[in-house]
């Protein structure tokens, strides 16, 4: 997993609510059976109308926003299923941040695996990075050793997160790999309950 | 102290606990399928890693297989990932049930059918509808593919402890109202995220003269409010549905286990985080109109006008909604017409909702503008519900009978709603697309489906019955 600290992009406005895993990946593309390859299909039928043709007025498709890695979104992202091709579509399509008023459990732990970076702002907070972010591009500056976004305007938002998970994604760290140093405490559990 | 059934099943599961962490919590069973593993099990591969407990893990293959001409999979990609579960589960040892084994079915109904899943365990499977499980008293939830990985690996995951949520449902059902109308209720009260970042326990009266099986289809849906997991404390129905199943113990065995399950039921006085209340008598047979699940009302309602919400972002949320469904405000849930009836899924394909929607239907014709199938959960379900002539039912009506799995509910195998039609499901989610794309999905319980699938439009089988009477 890649490390992640410091971010800075212009902010894609996604301006909808509860977000639902199959949107983000719908399950024609679920059956793939690697990591990778994913982000061709984000928002699939956002993206493309029913006969195939780009539909212009969709945020993704809109050339302002091609580089950015910082997607903003209303409340309950990422809602639905549990599939994780979500968060590997999101990642593999290049944003490397999400910022909502809230996620759904799964989803929010699956971004940690994953070297994304959830963000929890206020309601109010989300919703003016929205309208600015709508009616013009809109640059962010997130950092997550100080836990913080900065807008281009000096507007500054602190966010709070689980000091694990925040330790995972600056150092890129495998999970599983740091699970195995408590195999003494794994394997006493097993005796005692066997 | 007072404990909640919740917090006794996450303490005695806890191998390691540190301020400022999440617990190390261990995992008694794991179960898989094709479509959440197969990067997982790579990830294994790539790192020379094995499976620690083989023997906590059981595999089936549900999402993906066709509901008719077995074994024959037309889509390559889908075949694919079918070969390869049967491959890893033979490297690492783990027990499936493949396509064509008696046991196949999909997971959330195989899991308690065989008796794996038991009060008081923790389960876990990539797949978010795990929370069915917790019907009897199990900590039970989706993961990601990551985290399949990590249990494969560990049998633990690293989980923060989840706040406690009650919600209770007072007093007794009305004549015609199910489990489903119930759960789909809840979620319309409170919300598609209510449940975010707790565990819902289900308690109340309503609750308690439930089967397992309908316990099952409240829980399954705990996922659609938002829920980490949904349980309810195990009783004497609990034990009953469990006597005899194939992997719980046996003879003196199982009346020990059975005391320690009953033991693990909530206290008297414990106390939840949240605690939500809902009367079971104001619940009508429910009919979902929109694109989440919260987005349904009781079958005598109308659909929702802007009108009816006072913030911009609902009105704008409906409209959006309703463009997608091709709905207009007002119109009444019972002149909606439909052209497909699907009743399947880990929510509602058990032996108990396939007599209820045969009761219905018994005698009568499916709807000439009408393509309606039914999906059994598991082939154990198929094969009871032939004994018992269901089939015959089914397929003199009108119906196709097909083989079991997830099948519409997705519609990753070939069974798909086209663009633009509209079909009465009893399965558990309406998101834009999920049947197909373009397609528009009603959320209803097997009875309502059975009923639209005869009228080609919705009704209230509350009629239907009396007509029958
Ligand atoms: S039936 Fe539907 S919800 Fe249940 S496991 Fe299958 S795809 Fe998921």
């Amino acid at each position: 997993m890649k490390p992640i600290n410091e971010v800075r992009s212009v902010l894609t406005p996604l301006d909808h609510k509860n977000v639902d895993t199959d949107q983000i990946i719908s399950k024609e593309f679920l059956k793939r059976i690697e990591r990778t390859g994913f982000g061709k299909y984000l928002f699939h039928h956002w993206r493309y109308n029913a006969d195939g043709s780009v539909n212009e007025k969709f945020v993704l498709n809109d050339e302002r926003f091609k580089e950015s890695t910082i997607l903003v979104a209303h409340d309950n992202f990422g809602c639905g299923s549990s599939r994780e091709h979500a968060p590997w579509a999101i990642l593999d399509y290049g944003f490397q941040v999400v910022i909502a008023p809230s996620f759904a459990d799964i989803f929010h732990n699956n971004c940690f695996k994953n070297g994304i970076l959830p963000i929890r702002l206020s309601v109010g907070e989300v919703e003016e990075l929205l309208a600015k972010g709508k009616a013009a591009p809109y640059a962010l500056e997130v950092n997550l050793e100080q836990q913080t976004v900065r807008g281009e305007d000096g507007k500054t938002y602190s966010f709070t997160i689980d000091p694990y998970y925040k330790q995972m994604l600056l150092n890129g760290w495998d999970e599983i790999s740091l699970t195995f140093q408590y195999e003494e405490h794994i394997a006493a559990y097993e005796q005692q309950h066997a | 102290m007072a404990k909640t059934i919740i917090e006794k099943v996450w303490d005695r599961h806890i191998v390691y606990e540190e301020q400022g962490k999440p617990d190390l919590l261990y995992i008694d069973l794991h179960l898989l399928h094709e479509v959440t593993s197969p990067q997982a099990f790579e990830g294994l591969r790539l790192a020379g890693r094995k499976v620690r407990r083989p023997d906590l893990s059981f595999a089936t293959m549900d999402h993906n297989v066709p509901t008719k001409n077995l074994p024959i999979i037309q889509d390559p990609i889908a075949k694919k990932q079918i070969t390869t579960l049967e491959r890893n589960c033979q490297e690492f040892g783990i027990e499936l049930a493949h396509m064509e084994h008696p046991d196949q079915g999909i997971v959330h109904i195989i899991g308690p059918e065989l008796g794996l899943t038991q009060p008081g365990k923790t389960i876990v499977c990539g797949d978010s509808h795990t929370s069915t499980h917790g019907a009897f008293g199990a900590i039970a939830f989706g993961i990601g593919t990551s985290e399949v990985e990590h249990v494969l690996s560990t049998q633990t995951l690293w989980q923060s402890k989840p706040k406690t949520m009650e919600i209770r449902i007072n007093g007794k059902l009305g004549f015609g109202v199910t489990a489903k109308d119930v759960i789909l209720a809840i979620i319309a009260k409170f919300g598609i995220d209510v449940g975010t970042g707790h565990i819902v326990e289900f308690t109340g009266e309503a609750i308690r003269s439930m089967t397992m099986e309908e316990r099952m289809t409240i829980c399954n849906m705990s996922i659609e409010a938002g829920a980490k997991a949904g349980l309810i404390s195990p009783d004497q129905t609990t034990v009953d549905y469990l006597r005899d199943r194939r992997y719980v113990p046996k003879g003196a065995a199982f009346e020990e286990a059975a005391a320690e399950w009953l033991a693990l039921a909530t206290d008297e006085g414990a106390v939840y985080d949240t605690t939500l209340e809902i009367d079971a008598a104001a619940i009508e047979p429910f009919v979902t109109w929109g694109t989440n699940p919260s987005m349904g009302s009781g079958i005598s309602a109308n659909v929702p006008s802007a009108d009816d919400f006072a913030n911009e972002s609902d009105k704008e949320a409906l409209k959006k909604a309703l463009a997608y469904m091709g709905l207009s405000e007002g119109t009444p849930l019972t002149q909606i017409d439909i052209q497909h009836v699907f009743i399947g899924s880990c929510t509602n394909a058990r032996l108990s909702d396939l007599r209820n929607a045969a009761e219905v239907i018994a005698g009568q014709k499916v709807h000439p503008s009408v393509t309606a199938i039914v999906v059994p959960g598991s082939r154990t379900v198929k094969k009871q519900a032939e004994e018992e002539g269901l089939d015959k039912i089914f397929t003199e009506a009108g119906f196709e009978w097909r083989e079991s799995g997830c099948s519409m509910c997705l519609a990753m195998n070939d069974d798909v709603v086209p663009a633009g039609e509209r079909c009465a499901s009893t399965s558990n989610r309406n998101f834009e697309g999920r049947q197909g794309a373009g397609s528009r999905t009603h959320l209803m319980s097997p009875a309502m489906a059975a009923a639209a699938a005869i009228k080609g439009r919705f009704v209230d089988v509350r009629e239907m019955k009396l007509a029958h009477a």
